[in-house]
């Protein structure tokens, strides 16, 4: 299906793997140059910064990369040493401290000279960002993207056209900070590859529904990173492509990155567990269960046709709806990849996206009548995750869709 | 003494349970040793429990372990978790049972059992431990009461206090600070018995009340908290003097089930066994 692949004999993690390596070489390379780079939201329009040719990097990625190697307990101990309260984001608190010491062995990227925004993720990063620009004195570019309240809602004209004005405004400001020149051509161009890319994420995510996977439900959390840093990137594309193409294949062969019998087939509710990623897949091993749905895919899909649609596609990302329509994303992907449980991180770092789960968990239960289990932890804080209380529920909850397996059978 | 003997280990947080079991309905014997996984109180309780009925490890045909200390169990030929226990065993006294509460010492867990005895689901506290035995056994040890001795003291009661504090260090300052004003010991008792019932209660509520609700674990000992329970959630709770033994027993009855080679979820006639006398 992909249209040139030079790199096609390299596995497509690898390329996967390389561009998120080279996104923040990119951004050094950039910084060396003495051109401005900036700090960047994850579900901000890349389009914006990739069409002017800014170099960004992204604190949420780079907050998972610390806490996953290691550094979460230390960053976030000088974060609080600095008077942020532990209840808030534990990638905020990763990202200010950050700031303030300037290096991190795990991952290290350059001091931005700007910050982008956006809230239609999460809401917590309007002040995270706003300290950032205020500590570092750079400027703050502000997307507000207004919350989607009624299920279902289709965005008023009103309202499309106030988030249509922040693009503007936005990409004004971008410019003028960089030094920049706008180009609707390149703009266009830009949205073009990031289609082709979403396109290609989204396809290789829904090669879950297959049965037997032919992927480990864990290897998206990894390869999101790509689907947030580089979507507006031809590599990305190609190598979202190759990957398609390799899950074809597998699918075709019968085999799979994840290895061992399927059992099971979950849905994985929330940010991964950064610090604990081991401690959290290898029960899952043990017994036999795969992860073959999580709302990641939709999180980064964004898709559209031309600039009004992506409008309304960053204002209906997964934070940004109604418990309603939030319930519904989940359930639709359970039902689609036929899940025989779900396991549902109750991520202290993320009161927007835990705080709707008691009730998402209610209707993904009753709806799909399949058992439920949540666990306490969190997405960079390791101090919050009990690695024998996540046992218990993962035995347990294997031993109820063992039996629920039993009880069909017979 | 002829018969099919298995035997279930519940090494829980703060004690280790186990029981003897013979055709996998009659109890022969069981022990419960005080301190739980990681100490020595898994082997005390499996040779006090096999001493009772004047039995070796090698007579039993299976083993079954249970609790977080499932796994560091030698002896145990597989490993169960405990939540599937408890509804084991709960559901060999009570068949009746659709709702479970099991409050231990580290873990509240409210659970809905199948007709069939099946866990169907279930919900537990989070990261913190109040609501728990532990927070129990903080309390009774800065009012100087056994454990043993809190429901019968809550009773007593005559104007409850209230505990607010949910951590449990901030609720052990809040009963110092009632010693200290001189409240009565039986009303912090009574206000300590809310405390714990109000998590259970949340949890209880989350997984649906519904059927027969029947309460094991350790806690379910503790009159006061199950009547707490009992007027929050507007319903009765069966509890069982076996009720600390639950999870134990359900292991025992599962490890009876692996020999006979019945899929699990077939349960156990009920009402059916006795406890052996102590040799």
């Amino acid at each position: 299906m992909s249209q040139e692949k030079p790199n096609e004999a390299v596995p497509a993690k690898v390329r996967l793997g390389n561009i998120a390596a080279q996104a923040y070489q990119d951004a050094w390379d950039a910084k060396k140059r003495g051109e401005k780079v900036g700090w960047c939201a994850s579900n901000f329009p890349q389009e914006i910064h990739e069409c002017l040719g800014v170099k960004v990097v992204y604190p949420e990625n780079q907050a998972a990369a610390i806490a996953a190697k290691g550094g979460g307990t230390r960053m976030c101990e000088h974060a609080e040493s600095m008077g942020y309260s532990s209840d808030i984001c534990a990638y905020a608190r990763i990202s200010l401290a950050f700031a303030d010491v300037k290096q991190s062995p795990e991952l290290d990227m350059p001091q931005p000279d700007f910050v982008l925004c956006c809230n239609n993720i999460c809401n917590c990063m309007i002040k995270w960002y706003e300290n950032l620009a205020h500590d570092l004195n750079i400027p703050l570019i502000m997307l507000d993207i207004p919350f989607r309240p009624e299920p279902g809602y289709d965005m008023e004209s009103a309202h499309a056209e106030y988030v249509k004005s922040q693009f503007d405004h936005a990409i004004r400001q971008l410019a003028e900070v960089t030094g920049k020149t706008f180009s609707q051509e390149r703009f266009d161009e830009v949205c073009r590859i990031s289609q082709r890319t979403a396109k290609a994420w989204l396809k290789a995510s829904e090669y879950c529904k297959y049965e037997p996977s032919p992927l480990n439900g864990f290897d998206l959390f990894n390869h999101m990173a790509v689907a947030v840093c580089a979507r507006g990137k031809l590599e990305a594309a190609e190598a979202f492509e190759q990957l398609v193409d390799e899950y074809a294949a597998a699918v075709k062969n019968g085999t799979s990155t994840y290895k061992g019998e399927q059992k099971f087939r979950i849905l994985f509710e929330g940010i991964a567990c950064w610090p604990h990623l081991r401690a959290t897949f290898t029960p899952l091993k043990e017994h036999g269960i795969n992860v073959v749905a999580t709302v990641y895919a939709d999180a980064f899909g964004v898709l559209y046709r031309n600039s009004a649609e992506m409008i309304r596609a960053y204002a209906s990302v997964p934070n940004c709806l109604s418990v309603e329509d939030a319930a519904e994303m989940r359930i639709k992907v359970g039902r689609q990849n036929k899940i025989d449980g779900a396991i549902i991180h109750t991520n202290r770092s993320c009161k927007l996206w835990s705080g709707i789960m008691p009730e998402v968990e209610r209707r993904i239960r009753t709806e799909l009548n399949i058992p439920t289990v949540t666990f306490d932890g969190d997405q960079a804080d390791p101090r919050v995750f009990s690695e024998a209380q996540y046992n218990t529920r993962v035995e347990a909850l294997a031993e109820i869709m063992a039996a629920n397996k039993q009880g069909a059978a017979s | 003494m002829t018969g099919v003997l298995t035997c279930g280990v519940d090494i829980g947080s703060t004690a280790s349970k186990c029981v003897v079991l013979k055709d996998g309905r009659e109890i022969l014997a069981m022990a419960v040793i005080p301190v739980g996984a990681g100490t020595s109180g898994p082997a005390r309780a499996v040779a006090a429990a096999l001493g009772n009925c004047g039995k070796e490890m090698s007579d039993m045909a299976s083993v079954c372990s249970t609790g977080y200390g499932r796994n560091s169990l030698a002896e145990a030929d597989f490993e169960v978790s405990e939540l599937s226990c408890h509804a084991k065993g709960a559901h060999a006294l009570f068949p009746d049972v659709r709702t479970l509460i099991d409050i231990g010492g580290q873990d509240v867990k409210a659970m809905r059992i199948g007709p069939d005895g099946r866990l169907l689901n279930f919900v537990m506290n989070d990261k913190c431990a109040a609501g728990t035995g532990r927070f129990l056994d903080v309390m009774a040890r800065v009012l100087e009461v056994d454990v043993s001795e809190l429901g019968a003291r809550g009773a007593k009661a005559e104007r409850e206090v209230a505990i607010s504090s949910t951590c449990t260090v901030f609720a052990e300052s809040e009963v110092i600070s009632h010693l200290a004003n001189h409240v009565a010991i039986n009303d912090i008792i009574a206000g300590i018995h809310r405390s714990v019932a109000s998590r259970a209660v949340g949890l209880t509520r989350r997984v649906g009340v519904e059927g027969l609700v029947v309460m094991t674990g350790g806690v379910a000992r503790n009159p006061g908290v199950v009547g707490c329970i009992e007027t929050a959630l507007g319903v009765s709770i069966a509890t069982s003097p076996l009720a600390q033994y639950a999870g134990a027993f359900g292991a025992a009855i599962l490890a009876f089930e692996r020999v006979r080679g019945t899929p699990a979820g077939t349960h156990v006639p009920a009402g059916t066994h006795v406890i052996a006398e102590k040799k």
